[in-house]
């Protein structure tokens, strides 16, 4: 087994070959299925199955959030069985995933941020309007000059 | 002997030997793979900024609800789901050539990097077929200066917002230019191409015409959703585009037995994480602009 598994002078242990494609298969499934779960949820997102969009607004944020979940589910399967990340040694798998915990960070303050842009700009600019267009502002301006 | 009780011993940080256990292309192309997955972070968290500060946003079961061929059905999720399933299949048969480099046959390699390629191009025809779509969709959208008009979804126009309820339309007919009127009242009549009789109508005829057709008028919404839409879709798009390509050096390299001569398909390994992380990506697309 080892006279053409070990491809480069970097590699100390080969990887033994996978012997059939039977894991290959199995995730491919288990994609499929997360996929047609989310599209089953988003559908229901799509015909106000989780109430009116304008008052139920805890029960749709719960429901994007499983959505988001079965995401990164999908995501650390890829991962791990397709990019083969999962066989690989302990060194390699944390100089990927350590650095990639930056985005914990990345996604609260900006998505926070955004979020206050949109409290500020409701509270110092008069009503919300029915469009997000500044239009009543514009009209001010003009008014003055 | 036993890789594992073998790796305990193995001093990994002491030289001699990399401490990936892998070799240096491989390192450095997830390396890259972890910028890139920072860029496109960077894209779609900009895009979920700009997102929560608004009051309203595009919804994507109104936007992409359309499947070729269905004409103006109302089907959301349909085609996008198709797109998904495309990519997934593409990334299996992907992971099934890396499988078959590793026991180093050639003819498995190409059958495998044939239907990849087979899928990357299924998948970038239906990106234009979406894009074309929106581009060239016609939306009555009610602007802010008080009238109507056909839009249609561009980085420079957005006509997804508030639906309008029908007397604030009736009303905004009335302040709408008779060559706007013309525009409205085509788009109900695709089939007859009767622009020119059309235009040869009064603004009261035609207002009658649009009434009478019982049509959904919206206030624009957020500038900033064709941007994000086409810039984000269209930079997965072009790693799709070259993803392709790569596998298209792969699939001539294997034919030409370059890897059999080395002994190895790690290049086609390497080509795999790539075509991998673009699955990835799009994961993340569809979470963002389509599911949520």
């Amino acid at each position: 087994m080892s006279e053409h598994a070990v491809t480069s002078p970097e590699v100390t242990f080969a990887h033994a070959p996978a012997e059939g494609t039977g894991r290959i298969w199995k995730i491919f499934w288990l994609l499929s299925g997360i996929t047609i779960i989310e599209l089953a949820l988003g559908f229901g997102l799509a015909k106000d199955w989780y109430g009116d969009p304008e008052t139920s607004h805890t029960a749709i944020l719960f429901v994007k959030g499983v959505i988001c979940i079965l995401s990164l589910a999908k995501a650390f399967y890829i991962v791990s069985v397709f990019m083969h990340l999962g066989d690989e040694i302990r060194n390699l798998i944390m100089t990927i995933v350590v650095p990639l915990c930056l985005f914990i960070w990345f996604i609260a303050a900006f998505l926070w941020d955004g979020n206050s842009w949109k409290n500020l700009r409701n509270r110092y600019h008069g009503t919300p309007a029915k469009t997000e267009q500044v239009a009543p502002a514009a009209t001010e301006k003009g008014a003055k000059d | 002997m036993s890789t594992a009780a073998a790796q305990q011993q193995t001093k990994w940080w002491s030289g001699g030997r990399s401490p990936f256990n892998a070799s240096y292309g491989k390192v450095m192309m997830w390396y890259f793979l972890m910028s890139d997955a920072f860029t496109f972070g960077a894209f779609l968290i900009s895009y979920g900024t700009i997102r929560f500060s608004q009051n309203v946003w595009a919804n994507p079961n109104h936007v992409f609800n359309a499947f070729p061929g269905f004409g103006h059905q109302d089907l959301p999720l349909a085609f996008v789901s198709l797109m998904t399933f495309i990519l997934i299949a593409s990334s299996v048969t992907m992971v099934l050539a890396v499988h078959e480099g590793h026991k180093m046959n050639r003819k498995g390699v190409e059958k495998y990097m044939i239907l990849t390629i087979i899928g990357g191009f299924a998948f970038l025809a239906c990106q234009a077929w979406e894009w074309t779509h929106l581009l060239t969709g016609e939306h009555v959208a009610l602007l802010n200066d008080g009238t109507l008009s056909v839009l249609p979804t561009t980085v420079k126009s957005n006509p997804w917002g508030h639906e309008v309820p029908h007397e604030a339309m009736i009303a905004a007919l009335q302040n709408t230019s008779h060559e706007k009127l013309v525009d409205i009242a085509s788009t109900l009549q695709h089939e007859g191409g009767a622009h020119h009789s059309l235009a040869g109508l009064s603004s009261a005829e035609l207002i009658n015409t649009i009434q009478a057709a019982n049509i959904h008028v919206t206030h624009t919404g957020p500038i900033a959703f064709g941007g994000y839409f086409f810039g984000i879709t269209g930079f997965h798009g072009f790693h799709v585009f070259s993803g392709v390509v790569i596998n298209i050096i792969m699939y001539i390299k294997t034919k030409l037995g370059h890897f059999d001569d080395r002994g190895h398909y790690e290049m086609v390994e390497k080509a795999g994480l790539y075509w991998h992380f673009v699955d990835l990506v799009w994961v993340f697309v569809f979470l963002c602009f389509y599911l949520i």
